[in-house]
């Protein structure tokens, strides 16, 4: 609006000294954010780029020592780190896929008004806001063989004959997999409610007519659901999943509280590797600096897909 | 119009509609719908419930297989939890039995596990820190991200995606890394193990989640709106102030929970930055567990309490959570 404009308009003659341009609005709005992201975030990232180049260690009274790619090329080499990458993406895919479900479908049932329908979506709710950490300790009571809750709700009293989770072991007998599973479990318990959130916010936003207008066109609910529920829900439920994503790459509180990255090996996801490297014995900081940022490119690069397609998915809506 | 209503349509209508017939089928969905959420509900919950029960049990119940539903209620979890114990050596102990004189509840109930207190645990002033210190980050990030998110979803900003993804790429670093050049930074700064060093970080650690999905709210909300407000005479801030804050309301009730529940439940920034001063109570009650032998009602005790703020907050601002943004006549 221009300065000519607003002064015919009634209410703005008193209004015009307070006007300000978009361009400084946007300034005023943005900058804020953005100078605290920078201070807080740019910095530390520049400082720890600089250490993954140095052999520093943060017990060690010495001043960092630059060793170029050394550490790069070691973690690079490193057959053992790239087996706990593979089994964070296991974990990632298993865990965020379910949750995608579990909260899909939760989401779907709350979705109608009822009465207590409030009441219970809270109650559905409250797994999410329990401190991972605190989760992660309370469920490895839960998933005990002898005293815990998990198998005898499954009907499996008998500690002989029953899983025993959190050691990988079924009836004595070692199964590979089911202690990367009961994680798996607790994630979803944990953070599928956190997509029915989303994904709830998605469907009140659906307007009636569309609905209105497949029932008089006489559209089945399965169609319904593919061709209007769906799509007007993905672009909150990408936001959902690239989220979830990210956290489930840097999820590192639930798995330390539950098997610290046991039994062997198998639960070793790459951040807690990566804390052990960078704050347990030796503490290597320079090297874990340098997987960080590995890490990091990874969560970029998956990130950037995402991303790609959430626009896609808008630019066809 | 008549013709249509005679007829009807001729596939029951299951999903939400305002059409007038709705065929029997649909009515018995509905309460197979209800039953159904109430079993998940209670399928959902029964962690929380055991949780509950193991806060209330005695050391000897929780260990006992199998797994008790009923027993007898102690506050024992909450003794471990408050105060700082120590253990009576046997001649003590048969002394102070033989001799109770004037003791207290708390006082009677340590005396029966062989304990004397000596004062309150370290944990309520880390309850203190928690509130103080999510509480203020969490106000402070929603309404830091609600500008931002505005700006971004209405204003022309030169390489807009690149800014936005800057944002969202910031909560990709895992945290473990970021802290050690923070510990340096904030040694500079004298701000280890303050409130405003952890309230700052806690807010930029909330900010890229705020902006983003308050974008997502805001992108919602029809532009139509704010334009007749403006050719309405309204300045910009006005019409954001005006027109889109009351629209965006559910939007910053959720995000507000979230933001509330990151801050509240955080633990290793907490873990590395805080010793002392600032230090909240989700590591407090880590180092509970560290301690030897686990002790399961005061893990229990100190989670429920811990999460108690939490649903309040949750359950107070669930209408604005559910209610979704409802759209007038004017959309996209």
């Amino acid at each position: 609006m221009s300065a000519s404009e607003s002064q015919i308009r009634g209410p703005s003659t008193k209004v015009r000294q307070r006007h300000l341009s978009n361009q400084a609005i946007t300034n005023m709005f943005i900058w804020p954010t953005l100078a605290l992201l920078i201070a807080m975030n740019v910095f530390p990232l520049f400082y720890s780029l600089y250490l993954g180049f140095t052999n520093y260690s943060a017990i060690a009274q010495k001043a960092p020592v630059w060793v170029a790619f050394a550490n790069f090329s070691k973690i690079l080499n490193d057959k053992n780190l790239w087996q706990y990458f593979a089994t964070t993406g296991r974990y990632a895919l298993m865990s965020v896929s379910l949750q995608v479900l579990v909260g899909f479908a939760l989401a779907m049932l709350v979705r109608e008004k009822f009465k207590g329908g409030g009441v219970l979506t809270t109650l559905i709710l409250i797994p999410m806001m329990i401190s991972p950490v605190v989760v992660g300790l309370f469920w490895k009571l839960m998933y005990n063989p002898t005293f815990g809750f998990f198998n005898f709700l499954l009907g499996l009293a008998d500690p002989s004959k029953s899983p025993d989770w959190l050691a990988s072991r079924f009836a004595g007998h070692p199964v590979p997999g089911l202690a990367l599973l009961a994680v798996v479990i607790v994630d979803v318990w944990m953070w599928a409610p956190f997509v029915m959130l989303l994904v709830l916010s998605g469907l009140k936003a659906i307007p009636d007519y569309l609905y209105e207008a497949a029932a008089v066109d006489r559209a089945s609910s399965w169609f319904q659901f593919w061709r209007i529920t769906l799509p007007q829900v993905a672009p909150l439920l990408l936001i959902a999943i690239l989220f979830r994503t990210i956290e489930a790459f840097k999820s590192f509180d639930l798995v330390m509280g539950m098997t610290g990255g046991g039994p062997g090996v198998q639960t070793e996801l790459i951040s807690v590797d990566l804390y052990r490297i960078a704050f347990l014995g030796q503490f290597r900081t320079g090297y874990g600096s340098a997987l960080a940022y590995i890490i990091l490119i990874i969560i970029i690069a998956i990130s950037n897909l995402y991303i790609k397609y959430l626009n896609q998915s808008k630019g066809e809506g | 119009m008549s013709s249509f209503e005679e007829t009807g349509p001729r596939i029951p209508v299951v999903e939400p509609t305002r059409v007038d017939k709705v065929h029997p089928r649909a009515k018995w969905g509905k309460s197979i719908r209800v039953i159904l959420t109430v079993v998940v509900t209670f399928i959902m919950i029964i962690p929380v419930l055991v949780m509950i029960m193991t806060a209330f049990k005695s050391r000897a119940d929780i260990v006992t297989p199998p797994p008790k539903v009923l027993f007898r209620p102690t506050l024992e979890g909450f003794l471990y939890l408050f105060t700082d114990r120590s253990l009576l050596s046997p001649t003590n102990l048969q002394a102070a039995r033989a001799n109770p004189g004037e003791l207290d509840y708390w006082q009677q109930l340590a005396l029966n596990v062989g304990q004397k207190i000596n004062g309150p645990s370290d944990y309520v002033g880390r309850l203190k820190n928690s509130v103080i210190i999510a509480g203020t980050s969490t106000v402070l990030s929603v309404m830091l991200g609600l500008f931002a998110a505005y700006a971004f979803s209405r204003f022309k900003i030169a390489g807009k995606d690149d800014l936005l993804f800057f944002i969202l790429s910031t909560r990709m670093l895992p945290g473990v890394v970021v802290t050690i050049p923070l510990f340096l930074l904030y040694k500079q700064l004298g701000w280890n193990d303050t409130h405003i060093g952890m309230i700052i970080l806690y807010t930029v650690f909330n900010l890229s989640f705020s902006v983003w999905l308050l974008k997502g709210f805001i992108d919602e909300i029809p532009i139509e709106y704010e334009e007749a407000a403006l050719v309405d005479g309204y300045t910009r801030l006005q019409a954001f102030f005006k027109i889109v804050l009351p629209q965006a309301v559910n939007g910053i009730a959720a995000t507000t929970v979230f933001c509330l529940i990151f801050a509240w439940n955080e633990y290793a920034f907490a873990l590395m930055l805080t010793s002392e001063k600032a230090r909240t109570a989700p590591p407090s009650i880590a180092t509970m567990l560290g301690s030897g032998g686990l002790e399961w009602s005061a893990i229990a005790a100190g989670s429920l309490g811990f999460l108690i703020p939490v649903a309040i907050v949750t359950f107070v601002l669930r209408d604005y959570l559910l209610r979704g943004v409802t759209f007038g006549a004017v959309r996209k």
